[in-house]
């Protein structure tokens, strides 16, 4: 892959650009594979699991995470509700801001941004430390060991986030609707147990766990991405750097592009 | 074991080895034998692929072609219970030590009897101590983090751990690389008395003229996707191939060649 003398031409430009697309979308794709396999293979040995590896990753992506993703889905809520606050007076329909605030909040807002933090705070995190192992040695070194390091840096990861991105989805719901109801006091005068009473009324069930139900596929997401850029590090410590970047960018679009593939599919089935 | 010394017995074959980077071919048809108690050293110009070859001992590498059979198993078609079963066999030095950074030393060298053995946690302790001070380190090494140790340290800590389920077979990634000369000529030391005391079989990587002579009992000469020549330093001396004169011509050479023979072994 030496860049050859003569500058390259646009359509030679992207090709290589796609080639290269392609073989990290394989590379992915197996690597997604390979976890699967790894992850089917450890369930039958639960004596195996790294159950301090996993409490530790739910303890640094997750407990650790709280106050970050509290104060932005706080403001986030805030935000919602002081938007429409406007808009719903002008119809003196100033009791829906519940409506507003409570599907928006839990059906798209909460799940979103608490995977956006994460994957800024954990993707990162993980894609930094398995390339600076890569760098060292110690993932060589971990094979020559006779541990897979998926087993050991990858699964409890995964296994980790699942755990702890759903739990942060529900508190940044509980935060996020409180701040839309601090709002709807101050700017429409709507006291807080007529906006609890209607948001009971207009928030099913359903909105609750629909938006829940996004949150695995987002942290499964995130969690492997990182792992896998992290494990693609060669070279040298700017590569590090470099893997990381891709990490964060990669999760956060692919966790947008589920989002909106989770859209589509919740209309079609009604949801 | 021990008796198995006696008989010249094939360790590692390596037959017809092509390993291939894009278009660059790194081994071309290589063939590489090593016996059981000898240590081997591989040396060749940067570029020539001994740390591939030695990687693919070690099932870190697949070559494209060819056969790699180590104490007595052929890599190609090793299941993953195999391999791990092959894996406790031999130890490996890495060349920047391969530490794990987020355990102590003392941890670091107990991870694989913690992984692959049943011993009590007391039990792990005294053996982890033991290697430590084959490997040359003070107790109180124990419970550095790596990244407080010197070089020279983390080569011998690294090697602690290698040697941490008493391997048949070692393999030493530039053991000396980096050091100030006397931290070498400790290394030196070290592994022959590991061969010695042991009957470890030992493949080494290096450049190091001294540890060449001193030590190596045949060594290797990569060059073209090949080997060029083994056998020992005295007997490579005699060559004439082109990739293998370098090592004997200059001062350098000549100055590790002359301590070498007015030293006697």
């Amino acid at each position: 892959m030496k860049p050859t003398a003569t500058p390259l031409s646009a359509l030679q430009g992207i090709g290589r650009r796609s080639v290269a697309q392609l073989e990290q979308s394989w590379a992915l794709l197996s690597f997604v594979g390979e976890t699967a396999s790894v992850f089917a293979a450890s369930v039958t040995r639960p004596s195996r699991w790294r159950w301090r590896q996993v409490l530790f990753n739910i303890r640094s992506a997750g407990v650790d995470a709280l106050p970050i993703v509290g104060l932005l889905s706080f403001l986030l809520g805030v935000v919602v509700a002081y938007q429409g606050a406007d808009q719903l007076r002008q119809y003196g329909a100033n009791i829906f801001v519940a409506d507003l605030v409570g599907v928006s909040m839990l059906r798209e807002f909460a799940p979103l941004i608490t995977a956006i933090i994460i994957a800024g705070r954990s993707g990162s995190a993980y894609a930094a430390q398995i390339g600076t192992m890569a760098v060292t040695e110690e993932i060589d070194a971990l094979r020559t060991l006779g541990i897979a390091p998926l087993e050991l840096l990858v699964l409890p990861k995964v296994m980790a986030l699942v755990i702890a991105l759903p739990l942060l989805t529900v508190f940044a719901d509980v935060l996020g609707v409180f701040g839309g109801m601090l709002m709807a006091r101050s700017q429409l005068g709507i006291g807080y147990t007529e906006f609890l009473d209607r948001f009971v009324k207009a928030v099913s069930v359903t909105t609750f766990f629909v938006g829940l139900a996004k949150a695995p596929v987002f942290a499964a997401i995130i969690a492997i991405v990182g792992c896998f850029q992290g494990l693609r590090t060669r070279g040298g410590a700017d590569s590090v750097g470099r893997q990381t970047t891709r990490a964060v960018v990669q999760s956060i679009f692919l966790v947008i592009v589920a989002d909106a593939l989770f859209s589509v599919a919740f209309s079609a089935l009604d949801l | 074991m021990s008796d198995a010394t006696a008989v010249p017995e094939t360790v590692i074959e390596l037959r017809g080895v092509t390993t291939r980077f894009g278009n660059h071919v790194v081994h071309d048809g290589l063939d590489l034998e090593v016996q059981r108690g000898e240590i081997f050293a591989l040396v060749g110009g940067s570029g020539s692929g001994k740390s591939t070859l030695l990687r693919e001992m070690i099932l870190l590498h697949r070559p494209d072609a060819g056969e790699i059979r180590v104490l007595g198993n052929t890599l190609r078609d090793l299941s993953d219970d195999a391999a791990r079963a092959l894996r406790k066999r031999w130890g490996v030095m890495f060349q920047h030590g391969g530490l794990f950074g987020a355990l102590t030393v003392k941890e670091n060298i107990g991870l694989p009897l913690r992984e692959h053995t049943d011993l009590t946690d007391a039990q792990i302790d005294a053996i982890a101590d033991a290697k430590l001070a084959l490997a040359g380190l003070e107790p109180e090494v124990g419970a550095q983090m790596p990244s407080e140790l010197s070089g020279g340290m983390m080569k011998r800590a690294s090697l602690a751990r290698a040697l941490a389920l008493d391997p048949e077979l070692l393999f030493l990634d530039e053991p000396t690389a980096g050091l100030d000369p006397i931290s070498a000529g400790g290394v030196d030391e070290l592994v022959r008395k590991l061969r010695d005391q042991f009957g470890l079989t030992i493949v080494m990587i290096t450049h190091d003229l001294d540890l060449l002579w001193q030590v190596a009992d045949r060594v290797g000469v990569l060059g073209h996707g090949k080997v060029q020549g083994v056998g020992s330093m005295a007997e490579l001396s005699r060559m004439t191939n082109a990739d293998i004169q370098p090592y004997f011509a200059g001062p350098r050479a000549r100055g590790a060649q002359g301590s070498a023979t007015s030293k006697p072994r």
